[in-house]
């Protein structure tokens, strides 16, 4: 129900904040999804959309977060990196 | 698909899950708050790579399975009036009521109208003037922005043929009413991520501080819930009881100011029942006395229906995080996705459907693995 899938804003429209929109490309799937709660968004931007609205904007560089976590912790701990991931 | 496929790396997964058993020195019990993690965490076996010091429980966070039987009631009733376009997201066809569900009613010639978004709802009233459209508006905080847009469009448009059954509930009460029942065992929590996103996680703080319990903002593929149960398990094992961010990628403290703006503006805090749990104060969202025109209980003068729930179903206890599907007696006997008891075995991101969708553990007179209909 709170499923929310990122996808790329490929057009913008429209800047009455109430109806901003935009195309926004699912890896091949392009819709009209309503953007007018990410009014920093650009194109080009990633977006999580739910149920045709953009809720947030996608930080790119806090998404490399989870593997940088990864070889922190493995580092701590003193584990070898098994390799390239 | 690109913010996806890197999070579901298994050699990592693997590694999360190393990390996690370096840590652990004893039990822990840790409910992820969301349907959608129970989802992934079941489909993916993201429980299986864990040590088994840690048990995951399954929380409230479906609101499929939460909108009670009233609500139920009060949808079934509108949706088979004459001259009424009922629309909902297609979870809430076969949750059952009383004696029937939406399905049903469709079947009996109701117009129930399956929709992906409240806009097509709102789409469809301005393309049929002549007809009533109601939009089941149900959902945690993250569906909210949505549904208070399609309100202020609405009323800019002076849609008079459109309106909303409210059934919106709230994350952070219903962990409260989890922490403070005398049978809670629950240590940690990873908080819905796509609420997060909207509402930011300021509102956690004190709920951290007085039950004194770990609360990580953790996202939905396997590498995030698994992220979000080492920073858990990390802060149990030192003591603390802090509110962390795992899903750093798309939630931010403050959350997202315009869509908080904008729920404010359409909704108020209001008293809500729970199905399987029974009223929770300030735990739902209303429509504000401005938009009162546009509330279908209203309109249609449903609002004062009383409906008591009596079910075998035991999905109360699971959405507490007490029991386990499986715990269930009438678990993939007499309750299936194709005929069920509750709104755990109905929708996707119920614990109970998801169980039953892909955990390998079943009732010996269910089908096997793989033969089960598909969806």
């Amino acid at each position: 129900m709170c499923l929310a899938v990122p996808g790329k804003i490929v057009s913008i429209e429209g800047d009455d904040p109430v109806l901003r929109c935009g195309r926004v490309d699912f890896s091949g799937v392009v819709k009209q999804i309503n953007l007018a709660y990410v009014p920093e968004a650009k194109v080009g931007d990633y977006v999580l959309v739910h149920v045709g609205f953009a809720i947030n904007t996608i930080d790119e560089e806090e998404a490399h977060q989870v593997f940088a976590y990864l070889r922190q912790m493995e580092e701590l701990a003193g584990v070898e990196d098994d390799g390239p991931q | 698909m690109k913010f996806i496929d890197e999070y579901r790396d298994p050699a990592a997964a693997r590694r999360f899950a190393q990390a996690i058993r370096r840590t652990i020195t004893r039990p822990w019990t840790i409910m992820e708050v969301c349907g959608g993690q129970t989802h992934a965490i079941v489909r993916f076996g993201v429980d299986e790579l864990l040590p088994e010091e840690v048990t995951l429980v399954h929380g409230p966070g479906c609101p499929v399975c939460v909108t009670p039987v009233e609500l139920i009631e009060k949808a079934l009733e509108i949706a088979a009036l004459p001259g009424v376009v009922f629309c909902s997201f297609g979870d809430m066809l076969r949750v059952p009521g009383i004696e029937r569900d939406l399905l049903s009613v469709k079947a009996q010639g109701g117009d129930v109208r399956i929709v992906y978004s409240p806009l097509d709802a709102l789409r469809i009233a301005r393309e049929t003037p002549e007809r009533q459209v109601v939009f089941f508006a149900v959902g945690f905080e993250t569906t909210a922005p949505a549904n208070a847009m399609a309100v202020v469009q609405a009323s800019r448009q002076g849609a008079a043929n459109f309106s909303l059954l409210v059934a919106h509930v709230l994350v952070p009460p219903a962990m409260e009413a989890i922490l403070s029942a005398p049978a809670n065992q629950v240590r940690g929590f990873l908080a819905a991520g796509h609420v997060c996103a909207v509402m930011g996680y300021t509102e956690y703080e004190p709920i951290a501080r007085k039950y004194k319990v770990p609360i990580v903002v953790t996202g939905f593929e396997p590498l995030d819930i698994l992220q979000g149960v080492y920073m858990t398990v990390r802060q149990l094992e030192e003591g603390r009881a802090e509110v962390e961010n795992q899903y750093t990628r798309a939630v931010t403290r403050a959350g997202n100011r315009e869509a908080q703006k904008r729920i404010g503006e359409v909704f108020e805090v209001v008293p809500r029942k729970w199905r399987g749990v029974g009223e929770i104060p300030a735990s739902g969202l209303g429509l504000r006395p401005e938009y009162a025109a546009f509330d279908a209980e209203r309109r249609f003068g449903v609002a004062q229906r009383v409906v008591e729930e009596s079910t075998v179903c035991i999905s109360g206890s699971i959405l507490r995080g007490n029991r386990k599907p499986h715990q269930c007696p009438a678990f993939g006997t007499a309750c299936t996705p194709e005929h069920p008891l509750g709104a755990t075995m109905v929708s996707t991101e119920g614990a109970c459907a998801a169980y039953y969708r892909y955990r390998r553990v079943r009732p010996q007179d269910a089908p096997p693995p793989g033969l089960e209909t598909k969806r």
